[in-house]
């Protein structure tokens, strides 16, 4: 039996569309020119060598040549982060407000065929949450949903945002991507950065993921960046879930989106998010495009090396000792004290839904802080001012 | 990538083989001929102000096929550089022009404010802007937005001959810029050219270097030579070599699954 599904290229009704903007043509047209196999040493050689590394270097720092050269990689990238952000790591943690989802992506936890519990936070709990993240001394806050424009609508999220506002000095959201004037409302409300994953960038792949929902749409995801950045957002986060797809072309692509919109917007603050896909452990099949900690790693410093300038969010699905050797090296900014489930922060709140995913490093703000010490790195709660 | 395609300059649609773009001040003008066709140039800058003083004349000495790069110099603010740059129209220079805006009589510094505003107000009179400027990074996006079809950064004071003064600042012009970047002003030796073109640039502008040779003939070819062997650098990707991978890894042995 054949179901018809939405054409997933295809907008649906209510969605903006940027007529005028060609960057997702082009960061597509990029990763389908881009043949990783084609490197030799000695492009990495002079990959690592460039003051400026152009996209073609930035190909060949993912490319499996790079992978012998794994610690030079990590020794560029550590001289780019101290030069760019010191000894700073910054702290953050995300709030799950609801994860009620319109969405069916075949390997989410949320995704609305997954028998789990669902909740919603109204406004006294989610100021409860606020309230007990605060008193640990958090300062910034990422607010998540599940992709449900119906259980958690614009005006839901940006009263969320205003709440936060008042318990944190930098308000962040990963919510499902929206048209350029509701990025504006929420940025009113109090929220100045918008992290959206792409998942992966090969569209057929997209297309086999995401059965059904608005998540569906391919292009309207891709363009959710700029018309934050065009809502008046100070910051947009990329990501591609590494594993879904062949992981250094998903890779090359987030890092040629982050390029393009940076050179587009020159005032916009960039960030990439490094999830993956863990490979099944002792897997009679090994297969050469499985993401283990090595090639997250390569892909984190290529992201690093690549546009030095650029925020770099390590995942709480990795070890905490992964965690720990990465700042400083390449990630800068760190989550601390989390809880994927809806309503865990405050004791006064009943855990009323169930995680998205199984975090790996569930240390609260005290430990990772004291862990960023060690290391002889400095923690930051805070180094923002917004302004409206 | 770009190494196998023909290695052309395409500035506003218009696509030259030569690099290197000569000024025609300070020349005996039976001189412009023959340092033309030793350097190679194509595109030859030319004062409107000397347009006028030659009565046409100077336009005799310029070889056929040369594209004429008409300047702005004279004038103070942008209004004025529109003013010029229409005479340039009448007088049959063509479409390309330079904006010079220059109101500091000293050092001859271009004012990067009145020439971004230049730049829309010429780009609106369908003219192809090629504004020379301070390299400051915010200016020159300024004039990519306003129209520009390249950005002619200068090396140094113009007719200092001191060479690439402000290189670091071009270089992150040619990082982030999208369009041809011509270094103008201040390129005293060939190999001062020559730099300028491996590090990236894209043409370069020169006169007083050419002009005040002890045999300007034998200093455009010169010149050329410099340009080409920079660009074939520049294109060839500079070789370093890096240690080999070191046995202990300090920074990665911390990997598992």
């Amino acid at each position: 039996m054949t179901e018809q599904r939405t054409d997933h290229m295809k907008y649906m009704p209510g969605m903006e569309v940027l007529e005028d903007s060609d960057i997702g043509d082009r960061v597509i047209a990029a990763m389908k020119a881009y043949d990783y196999d084609k490197y030799t040493a000695s492009d990495v050689k002079r990959a690592l060598a460039a003051e400026y590394l152009s996209p073609d270097d930035f190909g060949a720092l993912l490319s499996p040549a790079a992978e012998p050269f794994l610690e030079q990689i990590a020794e560029r990238a550590k001289t780019e982060t101290g030069k760019h952000f010191g000894n700073s790591v910054l702290l953050f943690t995300p709030l799950y407000i609801a994860n009620y989802c319109e969405n069916y992506c075949i390997y989410c936890g949320f995704n609305c065929h997954n028998k789990i519990r669902r909740a919603k936070l109204d406004s006294d709990a989610i100021r409860r949450e606020m309230e007990a993240i605060a008193a640990t001394g958090m300062e910034e806050v990422l607010i998540l949903t599940g992709e449900s424009r119906k259980m958690s609508d614009v005006r839901y999220i940006g009263e969320a945002c205003r709440t936060a506002r008042e318990y944190f000095k930098n308000v962040g959201v990963e919510v499902y991507p929206m048209n350029t004037d509701e990025y504006e409302y929420l940025h009113s409300c109090g929220a100045d950065y918008v992290t959206v994953f792409q998942e992966t960038y090969n569209s057929d792949k997209y297309e086999t993921l995401h059965l059904a929902g608005h998540k569906r749409i391919f292009p309207y995801r891709l363009n959710a960046q700029e018309r934050a950045i065009r809502g008046g957002m100070r910051g947009v986060a990329f990501a591609a879930l590494l594993g879904l797809d062949d992981f250094r072309k998903d890779a090359f692509a987030t890092g040629m989106h982050a390029y393009l919109l940076q050179r587009k917007y020159p005032h916009a603050e960039i960030s990439f998010s490094c999830p993956r896909l863990r490979p099944i452990i002792n897997n009679d099949k090994i297969n050469p495009k499985d993401v283990h900690e090595r090639q997250l790693l390569q892909v984190m410093c290529a992201y690093r090396i690549f546009m030095p300038f650029a925020g770099l969010t390590i995942s709480t699905r990795e070890r905490a000792d992964f965690r720990d050797h990465v700042i400083g090296m390449c990630a800068t900014k760190i989550s601390a004290g989390v809880s994927t489930g809806i309503g865990e922060h405050s004791d006064e709140n009943e855990n009323e839904g169930d995680a998205q995913f199984e975090i790996s490093d569930g240390r609260t703000l005290d430990e990772v802080i004291e862990g960023i010490r060690r290391r002889g790195l400095q923690p930051v709660l805070n180094d923002y001012v917004y302004i409206q | 990538m770009e190494k196998n395609k023909k290695d052309t300059l395409v500035i506003g649609g218009h696509e030259f083989t030569s690099r290197f773009i000569l000024g025609s001040g300070k020349y005996d003008p039976e001189l412009i001929k023959a340092a033309v066709e030793h350097a190679g140039a194509q595109i030859i800058t030319l004062a409107l102000r000397r347009v006028n003083s030659f009565s046409g004349n100077i336009l005799e000495h310029i070889p056929e096929g040369v594209t004429l790069l008409p300047n702005t110099s004279g004038a103070r603010n942008a209004e004025e550089a529109l003013k010029i740059a229409l005479l340039a129209r009448e007088a049959g220079c063509g479409s390309f022009i330079k904006i010079e805006v220059i109101h500091d009589s000293k050092y001859l510094l271009p004012d990067n404010y009145e020439t971004a505003k230049a730049c829309e107000l010429l780009a609106k009179e369908g003219f192809i802007p090629l504004p020379y400027m301070y390299p400051d990074l915010n200016a020159a996006r300024d004039m990519v937005n306003a129209g520009a079809a390249a950005i002619m950064p200068l090396a140094a004071p113009i007719g200092s001959n001191q060479g690439l003064a402000t290189k670091q600042f071009i270089r992150i012009l040619i990082e982030e810029i999208d369009l041809p970047i011509i270094v103008d002003a201040g390129i005293g030796k060939p190999s001062q050219a020559c730099e300028a073109m491996e590090m990236g640039a894209d043409a370069i502008m020169a006169n007083t270097a050419i002009a005040t040779a002890g045999d300007i003939v034998a200093m455009a070819s010169a010149f050329r030579d410099a340009i080409n062997a920079g660009r074939t650098a520049y294109l060839a990707g500079t070789g370093r070599v890096l240690d080999k991978a070191s046995a202990s890894s300090p920074l990665t042995g911390f990997l598992a699954d």
